[in-house]
């Protein structure tokens, strides 16, 4: 069967390679702190396996994150300065050369991906499924990953292995530090529910619940879902929270909302906090670094404006359609 | 209540500009031991959660082959191509990229998308081409903005797109936890269903806003004083140096 675990530890193989390269560059000026960076990451996804499995303790890896992050905080992650790519010119005239060819490698990635998310679950072998279950499109998209750079080297005539290794290197030390900051922030999650931080913002939100006032405790529950959203940077963390507290015991027994309607909404109400927040940094600081951006908010600034009369239309929506 | 002191470490963290992985990190420090955790449990449940968590750097393996295909010219190929289509403007690039996405998003296509798959290399090059193609060299505040609101687009179309699929994660969260806490017996279809209404908003006020930008791209680069390239490219630098 095949495991959705090898691509985290084809992950950590590019994590180390990267660590290597870059502590052999000596063009960045904090090399050592930055190779350092990268292969401790690389090393934490191994070991991951083995904090699922149970069979490892946890805590190592989370004081190995923790210098991780301090590596990044204390500003000592740099990278390099001689960017050993093609010219603007160079590009020009490949582009000219190879033409519309170069769009193939990237249109493999949603091909493979799409395949493998609408029937990896079907491919059997003595009726056991050859992709390990619920995890297909992960490893669809990993899978895509590597057809992809086998049919780019083909096409594009690509000498080396080490052409594409190097371009990859020099993106992700372009994304730096915002490549774990997700995962970061996942962990931060999982501190707050564990430290009942979500219990306290539920209750607070219980207490200033207007009664006998539709309306209000609609707007209240939607405005909980986006509120706790930006600050946990997650819908599905302040779902269970918000619903405990308003969404069910006010909208769904003392108003008899339809469920399915109160409970659709109210999460896409959180889906708008989603796109707010800092927090959510894979959607909104991830995208920064990948596309060159200056501020952090770049992204959020533009979500913003379409975020703000969604969440109306949600809370219209609500009311009208639940009750 | 002592607890939501870690949110106000996140908050006040975030507004000082402070590095994020430090403001992550001590966020997580204060609420544990806040919270009466041990410094050991605080540091399982990090561990627990970065290993929890790792599906969602997985997007880093096609980054070799963005960078390969880049190197080989994609982003120049991409400008040319929106040169010949002559009714593609900014505008309309992120509509149809909004639309594109949503409806794959809706039927379960989620991963096949993304900033790194398709944003950088594909849409946001070409939306800016669609508007060098309009005014010529674009000062830098304009293709920041151009790059930032392809990468909005692609959020909004995966997020409101995604809940109409049945088995995403998102809808079988919510069967799941309501089923189990309320004993309900909720089909997943249909709370599916129920997403389609906030996924048409999403989808008339994003793409009024994308075929709206047009003409806010019109009014910014009427603003601008005409220049020539290379003066342009040093007022750019300016500005990054004042901001």
């Amino acid at each position: 069967m095949i495991k959705v675990e090898w691509f985290y530890w084809l992950i950590a193989a590019f994590f180390l390679t990267v660590g290597l390269l870059v502590l052999r560059d000596r063009s960045n000026p904090h090399r050592v702190w930055s190779g350092v960076f990268w292969s401790l990451l690389g090393l934490c996804f191994p070991y991951s396996s083995f904090v699922v499995a149970k069979t490892l303790p946890a805590w190592p890896l989370g004081l190995t994150v923790v210098a991780i992050a301090c590596i990044a905080g204390f500003g000592l992650l740099g990278h390099g300065t001689q960017e050993k790519t093609t010219s603007p010119e160079e590009r020009q005239a490949l582009s000219e050369r190879f033409g519309n060819k170069l769009f193939l490698p990237v249109l493999v990635i949603p091909v493979v991906t799409g395949l493998f998310a609408t029937f990896g679950k079907d491919v059997r072998i003595d009726g056991r499924p050859v992709l390990q279950p619920l995890n297909e499109t992960v490893i669809g998209l990993g899978v895509s990953a590597i057809v992809a750079v086998l049919v780019g080297m083909w096409l594009l005539r690509t000498p080396s292995a080490a052409v594409p290794l190097h371009e990859g290197r020099r993106l992700t030390e372009n994304i730096g530090w915002a490549a774990v900051l997700p995962q970061l922030l996942a962990m931060l999650g999982l501190v707050f529910a564990t430290a009942g931080v979500g219990k306290a913002i539920g209750d607070s939100a219980g207490h200033v619940l207007p009664k006998g006032f539709l309306l209000g405790a609609v707007v209240l529950y939607c405005l909980g879902m986006a509120v706790f959203t930006i600050i946990m940077g997650n819908a599905f963390a302040a779902f269970p929270v918000m619903t405990a507290a308003i969404g069910y015991p006010l909208l769904i027994q003392h108003y008899g909302g339809t469920p399915a309607i109160v409970f659709a909404i109210g999460m896409l109400s959180g889906y708008c906090g989603t796109l707010c927040t800092p927090m959510a940094a894979n959607f909104n600081i991830v995208p920064v670094a990948l596309l060159e951006l200056k501020s952090d908010y770049a992204v959020i600034r533009q979500q913003v404006p379409t975020a703000v009369p969604l969440w109306a239309c949600n809370v219209a929506l609500m009311y009208f359609l639940a009750f | 209540m002592l607890v939501l002191l870690g949110v106000v470490v996140v908050v006040v963290g975030f507004a000082l500009r402070r590095n994020p992985m430090l403001v992550g990190t001590v966020a997580g420090l204060v609420t544990g031991l806040l919270g009466g955790m041990s410094p050991k449990a605080i540091l399982d449940a990090f561990g627990t959660g970065f290993a929890g968590s790792r599906s969602i750097v997985i997007f880093l393996l096609v980054l070799p082959v963005i960078g390969l295909v880049e190197r080989n010219g994609l982003q120049e190929q991409s400008r040319r191509l929106i040169s010949r289509l002559a009714r593609l403007t900014t505008g309309r690039v992120f509509a149809l990229y909004l639309l594109l996405r949503q409806a794959t998003s809706a039927i379960g296509l989620l991963s096949i998308g993304g900033h790194a798959q398709s944003v950088r290399p594909i849409v946001a090059p070409m939306a800016e081409a669609a508007a060098v193609k309009r005014y010529g060299p674009l000062p830098e505040r304009v293709s920041q903005r151009i790059r930032a609101f392809a990468a909005g687009t692609d959020n909004i179309a995966s997020f409101f797109g995604e809940d109409i699929f049945v088995a995403v994660g998102a809808v079988l969260l919510i069967t799941s936890f309501v089923d189990t806490t309320y004993h309900f017996t909720l089909a997943p279809l249909q709370v599916a269903l129920w997403a389609i209404p906030t996924a048409v908003c999403a989808l008339v006020i994003h793409g009024l806003r994308s075929l709206l930008f047009d003409r806010q791209l019109a009014r910014d680069m009427a603003r601008e004083p005409q220049r020539d390239d290379s003066e342009a490219k040093v007022a750019a630098d300016r500005e990054q140096v004042g901001s």
